[in-house]
């Protein structure tokens, strides 16, 4: 960790925390005046370089010297605006971070065959806003900043996804469905925050939750919690406010549903964790109760009905987003439970299944990428004409149904005991059905791949044609780690232990 | 003895050789890691000092699995795993097939493995393994009917397997022990699931339809290597968690006794070794539900001398359907003036099955018998006794005479492969080993089979060769041959005495078939629509769910943004609702 820390110098190092969304945005506008795109690339690529190094740096900080507080621009908080790293949101910059670098490595082919020549530097410039602004929501210590970088990211979302147009136009209505549904999540977020700037007079978050301990909770700070809650839920997809979602990865580019599936969801998660435990309380009675009440049920029952839409769907990527809201369930599940154990039970399940879906998102991309396909059934026979991303593809979609051997297993392992502990038998009961829905609906994938023949054309059978390296390495690192973090799974369990603990307290 | 390898499963090198058989395009090599896999796994099981040793521990998030327990009910079954695995890769040798190979590696190194499990979560792992690597064995046969049988067979393996997880979890939870071994009852939920859980792999009545619907349609090798392990290891399973326990006696009874009338009827000569498969288990079962020392003594025993004969006469079979192409008993017949040596081996292992002394299965069958009475099960007793001349009805006497004698059917084939007849060779070998007895002061192979059991201090205190032992057993048999002769006189000549004996002729030819037909067509029927409740969307059930899940359904549509816009709102009033309600 001391390595970690001391890998940039000791200058560089101490504006980490403002560096991590800076270089970013200014990068943007860099990139966007970029007359190719893969000059555009190039500028996204070494951004991402930074961004994965710099979120090492602060995890190498953090775990040495403990809670770092930037004031930015020298203004102390609870004036100025605060960026502030710690055990729960170092977790989610290590995800974005490096995530996203393999993510970037993966673009410039699957971008440059599916967005138009001249809108390629925009396209970057787009997704770069989006990076910066999912890192600000993540670092940021101030309730109104995260609002500010909310938005940030969301517009930028809706841009790339708009920009899937150029091989199907029903991205389109897809990106203007989630701008209408994700404003009103915005909305619906920002009203909160200010009946909380109206009960506590401030808007740093650390702030809030020591005026909000002293002063305790009324009428407008339930309210407060309502909105904030349905509006970040709205974002991290939670049951039944999804709906969005499944369009909008099923239409966007695949680089971007590929980015998008592994990180945006998990960060609004991370956001609402961050307003439920840190700036109200869980022994506050009624965010207690919500969570038994709100989020354990809404958690179950998107385990149940989700993974049923999946197992129905005919388009890939479709079938792979509802089971992204499935996912978003187990999460929402073990941080329903109120203990530590489910809480980091969930961030376990949060971190493992960035890196299922990043490999089984990049995957379909590889599969459109060389033979343009995008329905269940058209993935006919690809474990003999791309062997390698079926490999990994296969490897990504055993650990999304948990099965030992994978970090799937491991998650849900947390996940059982974690409603044990509670004595929560219908959750373990719930678990094992999704898992069993899980099975039927990767089986399905799984036996168009290798169970069946490439189609013929004219008698002969489709070539074997690899993806290129640069969309097998980072997709392969993922799969890879699929298995590895099963072996070694501390360094993961570490982080969600830590991040939980410093929430709950060690509750 | 070598220290550093205790800690070694013998499971590992059979499951290491599966994977690597998985790569490997060249099917010599394949062959050789077939043949070594099993002799390094086998000294592996010698290397162990005697006694009692638990090794192979390996720490998991907190837990501890221990993968290589090793005391005297595992070393047995171990011993005859190993056995097994190698006269199968011996019996395969010339099979050019890959995915086959690497299956039946790891299936047999997972059956090792689950066998040597100390705690459940260990044992739901080799569990589940031999589920998934033994279904390729049966879709090796590449058509359709196996395909949708393997299809069936997997679904019901793993929900064996989920049982077991979730029993395994609320055991754990109620006593706080993942341990595997008696503490386990079926008075508990836990204990109850885990049972169940068995009790599927094991084929409990009315559990049981997976084998006779998988086995035969698996490949010629893949009906051989099945037959050795997913059955037993269920046995010894029960053996290490529930022995004694009341009811199993019951149910073991019913598994000897019910089988004998499919298997009497059945026309597909693999799928009476199936039914008969079946009967032979119960014997063990109820020898495990008996409980005591003698008992498990007998079970265990059993299952070792089982794996052999019962190999052996599937690979007979095997041999049979390899040259001539059928192994159907209307078309079968006259087959040993080609095939002497295959023919001599299936009377063999025959023999061994029915029981015969100076076979194999005659020393085994005695202990559970012998068992049974010490603790005054006499009903028991007197339906094992029933179902002992029903496998000499169907095993001992059907399988040799409808395959080798019989009708002469013209089929002049060439005589098994040379590694399939070494095979049916060595198991013939040990048939005859095991059941021989003392003489001339020299004492006899048996005594080997007994120092391997559990318990082996009772089992050589229990006087196997005493006269009225073998004049009981042959009184049986002969009365059951007299009985099989008489039957096959009526049918091939039912002009001169059908005035006699038509009532007889008709409950054998009519009712009884009839009988047994409609019950096996209702299994079957039973059967089949589990399977297709499970795998078809166009089920009834699975359509109204497609109707509302689909993309055109209602409730996976494309929704309007105003619609949403409303969900939204009713969700903040809920969250409103719970934070106002709130004490």
């Amino acid at each position: 960790m001391d390595m970690l820390a001391s890998l940039l110098p000791a200058g560089a190092a101490v504006h980490a925390p403002a560096l991590i969304v800076v270089v970013p945005l200014i990068a943007a506008a860099i990139a966007a005046l970029m007359p190719r795109g893969p000059w555009a690339w190039g500028v996204t690529l070494v951004t991402a370089i930074v961004v994965a190094v710099l979120s090492l740096v602060l995890l190498g900080q953090v775990s040495t010297g403990g809670v770092i507080s930037y004031a930015m621009g020298g203004w102390p908080p609870p004036w100025g605006i605060e960026l502030r790293v710690d055990m729960l949101n170092v977790p989610l910059l290590l995800l974005v971070g490096i995530v996203g670098l393999l993510c970037v490595i993966y673009a410039l082919p699957s971008v440059a065959d599916e967005i138009g020549p001249r809108k390629e530097a925009l396209f970057y410039s787009a997704f770069l806003v989006c990076f910066a602004g999912l890192l600000g929501v993540t670092i940021t210590g101030d309730a109104f900043n995260v609002f500010v970088f909310l938005e940030i990211s969301s517009i930028s979302t809706y841009t790339i996804i708009a920009m899937g147009a150029a091989k199907d136009r029903r991205a389109l209505t897809a990106s203007y469905n989630y701008l209408v549904l994700g404003t009103i999540g915005a909305t619906f977020f920002v009203i909160g925050v200010g009946f909380l700037y109206m009960a506590t007079g401030t808007l740093n978050m650390a702030d809030m939750a020591v005026i909000l301990e002293a002063n305790g909770h009324n009428r407008v700070t339930q309210a407060a919690f309502a909105f904030i809650v349905v509006g970040l839920g709205l974002k991290a997809a939670m049951f039944p406010l999804h709906v969005w979602l499944p369009n909008a990865y099923a239409f966007a580019p695949n680089f971007v549903t590929a980015f998008l599936a592994s990180t945006a969801t998990k960060v609004a998660f991370y956001a609402l964790i961050r307003f439920v435990f840190s700036v109200f309380h869980p022994d506050v009675s009624f965010v207690s109760m919500s969570f038994t009440w709100l989020f354990a049920v809404v958690g179950v029952v998107a385990m149940m009905v989700a993974s049923v839409q999946a197992v129905f769907q005919t388009d890939a990527r479709r079938l792979l987003a509802y089971s992204s809201v499935a996912q978003v369930g187990y999460m929402m599940l073990g941080l329903g439970m109120g203990t530590a154990a489910g809480l980091s039970a969930g961030l376990l399940h949060l971190m493992n299944h960035a890196l299922m879906k990043g490999a089984l998102f990049m995957a379909l991309g590889a599969f459109a990428l060389n033979f343009g396909v995008r329905r269940v059934k058209d993935l006919a026979g690809l474990g003999q004409t791309m062997p390698a991303s079926a490999m990994a593809f296969t490897v990504a979609g055993l650990s999304l149904v948990g099965v030992p051997l994978t970090v799937g297993f491991t998650s849900k392992w947390y996940l059982v005991t974690a409603a044990l502990d509670r004595g929560w038998w219908w959750a373990v009961a719930a678990l094992m059905i999704s898992s069993l829905l899980a099975l039927a609906y990767v089986a399905r994938l799984l036996a168009a791949i290798w169970m069946e023949t490439p189609p013929s054309h004219h008698g002969e059978i489709a070539k074997r044609r690899l993806a290129p390296w640069m969309v097998l390495a980072p997709m392969g690192i993922l799969a890879v780690a699929n298995v590895y973090f099963f072996f070694h799974a501390d360094p993961l369990v570490g982080l969600a232990r830590a991040a939980a603990d410093a929430v709950m307290g060690g509750q | 003895m070598i220290e550093a390898f205790y800690d070694i499963s013998p499971a590992w090198p059979v499951i290491l050789g599966g994977l690597l058989a998985a790569a490997i395009p060249n099917h010599h090599v394949r062959k050789g890691l077939a043949l070594l896999a099993p002799i390094l796994a086998g000294f592996l099981w010698f290397n162990v000092p005697a006694g009692v040793h638990t090794g192979g521990l390996i720490e998991l998030g907190g837990f501890v699995l221990e993968t290589f327990r090793y005391d005297g009910l595992s070393r047995i079954w171990g011993l005859i795993f190993i056995i097994a695995a190698f006269i199968n890769a011996l019996y395969g040798l010339h099979e050019k097939d890959r995915v086959a190979d690497a299956a039946g590696l790891i299936y047999a190194g997972a059956g090792l493995g689950a066998v040597f499990s100390g705690d459940l979560l260990s044992l739901f792992f080799f569990w589940e393994l031999t589920a998934i690597s033994s279904v390729f064995l049966i879709w090796g046969s590449r058509t359709r009917a196996a395909y949708k049988a393997g299809l069936r067979y997997l679904a019901i393996h793993v929900l064996s397997g989920v049982m077991l997880l979730a029993g395994a979890v609320v055991h754990a939870a109620d006593t706080g022990s993942w341990a595997f071994d008696d503490s386990l009852s079926t008075e508990t939920l836990g204990g109850m699931l885990i049972f169940l859980a068995f009790g599927i792999k094991c084929a409990f009545p009315f559990l049981h339809n997976w084998l006779q619907d998988a086995y035969p349609k698996a490949t010629v090798t893949g009906a051989v290597v099945l037959s050795a392990f997913t059955t037993k290891l269920a046995v010894y399973a029960l053996a290490r968690g529930y022995a004694g326990t009341e009811i199993l006696i019951w149910i073991g009874a019913i598994m000897t006794a019910f089988p004998v009338f499919f298997a009497v009827v059945e026309n597909d000569l693999r799928k009476v070794l199936s039914y008969s498969l079946n009967n032979q288990l119960g014997f063990m079962v109820v020898g495990v539900g008996v409980g005591t020392e003698l008992a498990i003594n007998g079970a265990a025993a059993h299952a070792f001398v089982h794996i052999i004969y019962k190999a052996l006469l599937f690979m007979s079979m095997g041999a049979v359907l390899y040259r001539v192409g059928t192994v159907k008993a209307s078309e079968l017949g006259g087959l040993f003036k080609t095939m002497p040596a295959t023919a001599i081996f299936c009377i063999i292992g025959a023999a061994s099955i029915s029981a015969f002394p100076l076979f194999s299965g005659f020393v085994a069958k005695a202990m559970t018998l012998a068992a049974v009475a010490h603790e005054h099960h006499y009903v028991v007793w007197f339906i094992l006794l029933f179902a002992s001349a029903g496998v000499l009805e169907h095993s001992g006497i059907k399988i040799p005479y409808f395959a080798f004698f019989a009708h002469d059917k013209g089929h002049r084939v060439r005589e098994a492969p040379v590694n399939m007849l070494m095979a049916m060779g060595i198991a013939a070998l040990m048939c005859i080993y095991l059941g021989w007895p003392d003489m001339f002061g020299i004492p006899g192979g048996y005594r080997a089979l007994y120092n391997l059991t559990p318990f082996p201090e009772v089992a050589n205190e229990y006087p196997m060769w005493t006269f009225d032992h073998v004049v009981g057993q042959m009184q049986l048999l002969l009365a059951a041959l007299f009985a099989f002769a008489f039957l096959v006189r009526m049918k091939w000549y039912p002009d001169e005495k059908r005035s006699v004996n038509i009532d007889f002729d008709w409950i054998y030819r009519r009712a009884a078939d009839g009988v047994a037909r409609w019950g096996h067509a209702m299994f079957g029927r039973l059967w089949a629509s589990i399977g297709n409740v499970l795998g078809a969307t166009r089920g009834r059930m699975g359509g109204r769910l497609f109707e509302a899940f689909s993309p055109m359904g209602a409730l996976s549509r494309d929704i309007p943004s105003g619609l949403l816009a409303i969900w939204t709102s009713a969700l903040l009033a809920i969250v409103l609702l719970i934070a106002y309600m709130a004490p």
